[in-house]
């Protein structure tokens, strides 16, 4: 008799994540939120890349810092210097195209020259440029200086005076073949992660508010399948919907846009595998979300105020750098901040699993901590 | 003829925070009958049904289902029953065939959905979605759900409630079919005329516990012998079969 088989959990959790899945796909919201609204926000980005001149620009720590040409330097608009950096820090954020030139003021020249060194690379190609030309007019204005007041000096006594004032400059350059960062290698990911996250607190809240609600779980209770085997269904559908959806966006974003995986393919797997993890984490909050919900009106707003802040202060628009300080303390602690940091380092650095065992820490530290609170908040009925 | 007994409730009680839903009930429910739980709202049905049905914690008493107590293994209780709940839906958005896919799996066997469909009148229905049904067909689909697994025991709360008159027959005649098929039927109601057609014993619950239960024959031919008498002669037809002999018996299915 059929009833005197082994009933499998898993292929009754296997029905339940299939009907899901089709649920997902056929609703209208969910694929808009998952990936055309990270495709708009890519092409958006892409397209107005680069009109923002602000530019880091890094201060070898061996640099004099008491010449005319540093002091005309850093008071140039646009400008934020890095000064408290190694030099292989700095080149290290040149090569990733985080600081946009490396600069380096000598004064003590025994040649009586003054110099600046200016390291440029392709990860940063038009902002070190931009950074390059800026020095470069100082130079020379520098320079027509001296020669007009060498040029009126009678004797060579008053030579040497004119030398004490202003002295020639030399500029010498290096250019470094850094990768080419471009807008979408930092507008990607943010994307990325955020839509994972909007995804997985908005469609795990609803999802289960919903279920709950309508007595749809109901019904499964009254079937021999285990709770707990319910979630992983209705989760295993939406982890499946929301890789093929990042899926799509780092295809599009490859192909179309040019964003760049060091390593190809499989860039684009630890890509996903981090998508996972971030999703899992985060459908802890939509669990607590659909538990503490009085009505189906109040998700959106509660929804709203676990994204809304990460949206906004965790990379994903704006590099974090670019925060005061007391903000960036907030930004550090937000789980969003690790998964777009790890999959920014992942996609554009190269950088393996090992090399991002901080974030992933952080990140599943959140999910105990998430979890901790779905169990507490969670409601069946 | 001796039937076998195939639900035995015993002292059963369940006491929500302050309200006392059921009271000490005891019934038993033979096999192959349909037995029907009357009552007003709120008077304990539901929650006694919950209860038999592994959906709701009890306070006290015992509840064996065909010979597997509750306490013991109420997931192989769960196996032999098909549950139909008052307002229970499914994912809006997914075919009758997907819902029964799904329902297949949930109860780890395999059916052929068309002829699952037809038991129901659905047959054309299997790829529209289940939001686009009546409420007669969403009725009707419920059912199909509770047939999946082919149950010994079939509980139906409320089955007719918010139907037409010929939804209403049609779904007498589907939930005697069940039964002519060996399924015990487990059903609650208010109609009383709906009890007196299907039901083979009723009892009649009032404040969570049970007032009387019979046969509703003998409940009826009690009643009369206590010298009860209607006020108005009963004539030999009555408005709704006026109302089913202008509009036919068939299924409203818009």
């Amino acid at each position: 008799m059929e009833q005197n088989k082994k009933y499998s959990q898993i292929r009754a959790m296997k029905a339940i994540a299939i009907a899901s899945f089709r649920s997902i796909i056929r609703n209208p919201s969910a694929v808009i939120f998952s990936i055309a609204f990270p495709l708009v926000f890519i092409v958006a980005f892409g397209f107005i890349n680069g009109n923002s001149i602000k530019m880091e620009v890094g201060i070898d720590p061996e640099s004099d810092t008491t010449g005319t040409i540093y002091h005309s330097f850093i008071s140039s608009p646009g400008i934020t210097l890095k000064q408290n950096l190694s030099t292989v820090e700095l080149n290290e954020r040149l090569n990733r195209g985080r600081v946009d030139a490396i600069l380096k003021f000598d004064h003590t020249d025994e040649t009586g020259l003054e110099a600046v060194e200016i390291i440029t690379s392709q990860a940063s190609r038009e902002k070190g440029m931009f950074v390059r030309s800026l020095i470069t007019n100082l130079v020379d204005k520098q320079n027509l200086e001296y020669y007009k007041n060498v040029s009126r000096s009678i004797d060579s006594s008053t030579i040497a005076v004119a030398r004490e004032t202003t002295r020639p400059t030399e500029l010498r350059e290096t250019k470094v073949t850094g990768r080419e960062y471009k807008m979408i290698d930092f507008i990607l990911p943010g994307q990325l992660g955020f839509s994972i996250l909007s995804a997985a607190v908005f469609g795990t809240a609803f999802v289960f508010y919903s279920l709950r609600q309508t007595m749809v779980l109901k019904r499964f209770f009254a079937t021999p399948i285990k709770r707990p085997y319910i979630i992983l269904g209705e989760a295993l559908s939406r982890l499946v919907f929301q890789l093929l959806g990042s899926s799509v966006i780092l295809f599009i974003g490859h192909f179309v846009f040019g964003f760049t995986l060091i390593h190809g393919l499989w860039t684009a797997i630890v890509m996903l595998l981090l998508s996972a993890l971030g999703l899992i984490v985060f459908m802890g909050f939509g669990f607590v979300v659909s538990g503490i919900a009085k009505s189906e009106n109040v998700i959106p707003p509660i929804a709203n105020i676990i994204t809304l802040p990460q949206f906004l202060l965790c990379g994903t628009f704006f590099p974090i750098d670019a925060f005061p300080k007391w903000l960036q303390v907030i930004s550090n602690v937000l789980p969003l901040t690790y998964l777009n940091d790890a999959l920014r380092r992942v996609a554009f650095e190269g950088a393996g699993l090992a090399d991002i065992s901080t974030q992933i820490l952080i990140l599943v530290l959140w999910g105990v901590v998430v979890y901790a609170a779905a169990v507490r908040f969670f409601r069946w009925e | 003829m001796v039937r076998s007994e195939i639900i035995a409730v015993k002292d059963l009680v369940k006491h929500y925070k302050e309200i006392e839903a059921v009271n000490g009930i005891s019934f038993s429910v033979m096999e192959g009958e349909i037995f029907g739980l009357l009552g007003p709202n709120g008077a304990g049905k539901t929650t006694t049904l919950e209860i038999i049905e592994t959906l709701r914690e009890k306070t006290s008493g015992s509840v064996v289902v065909d010979g597997i107590s509750l306490d013991a293994d109420p997931n192989s209780i769960k196996q032999i029953i098909g549950v139909q709940l008052q307002a229970a839906n499914y994912y809006p958005n997914l075919m009758l065939n997907e819902l029964l896919d799904l329902f297949a799996g949930l109860y780890n066997t395999s059916i052929n959905n068309f002829e699952m469909l037809s038991l129901v009148g659905l047959e054309t229905r299997g790829k529209s979605k289940y939001k686009e049904l009546s409420g007669g067909q969403k009725q009707r689909f419920s059912i199909a759900t509770t047939l999946i697994n082919k149950p010994k025991i079939v509980f139906l709360d409320e089955p007719t409630t918010g139907l037409d008159p010929q939804a209403r027959r049609n779904l007498w005649d589907l939930i005697k079919e069940i039964r002519s098929k060996g399924t015990t039927v487990v059903i609650t109601t208010h109609y009383m005329d709906e009890a007196e057609i299907l039901c083979d014993r009723v009892a009649i619950i009032e404040k969570g516990k049970i007032i009387s239960i019979d046969s509703p024959e003998k409940l009826i031919d009690n009643l009369i012998a206590s010298g009860f008498e209607r006020k108005k002669e009963v004539k030999s037809a009555n408005l709704e079969d006026v109302f089913l002999s202008l509009t036919g018996y068939e299924w409203r299915d818009q």
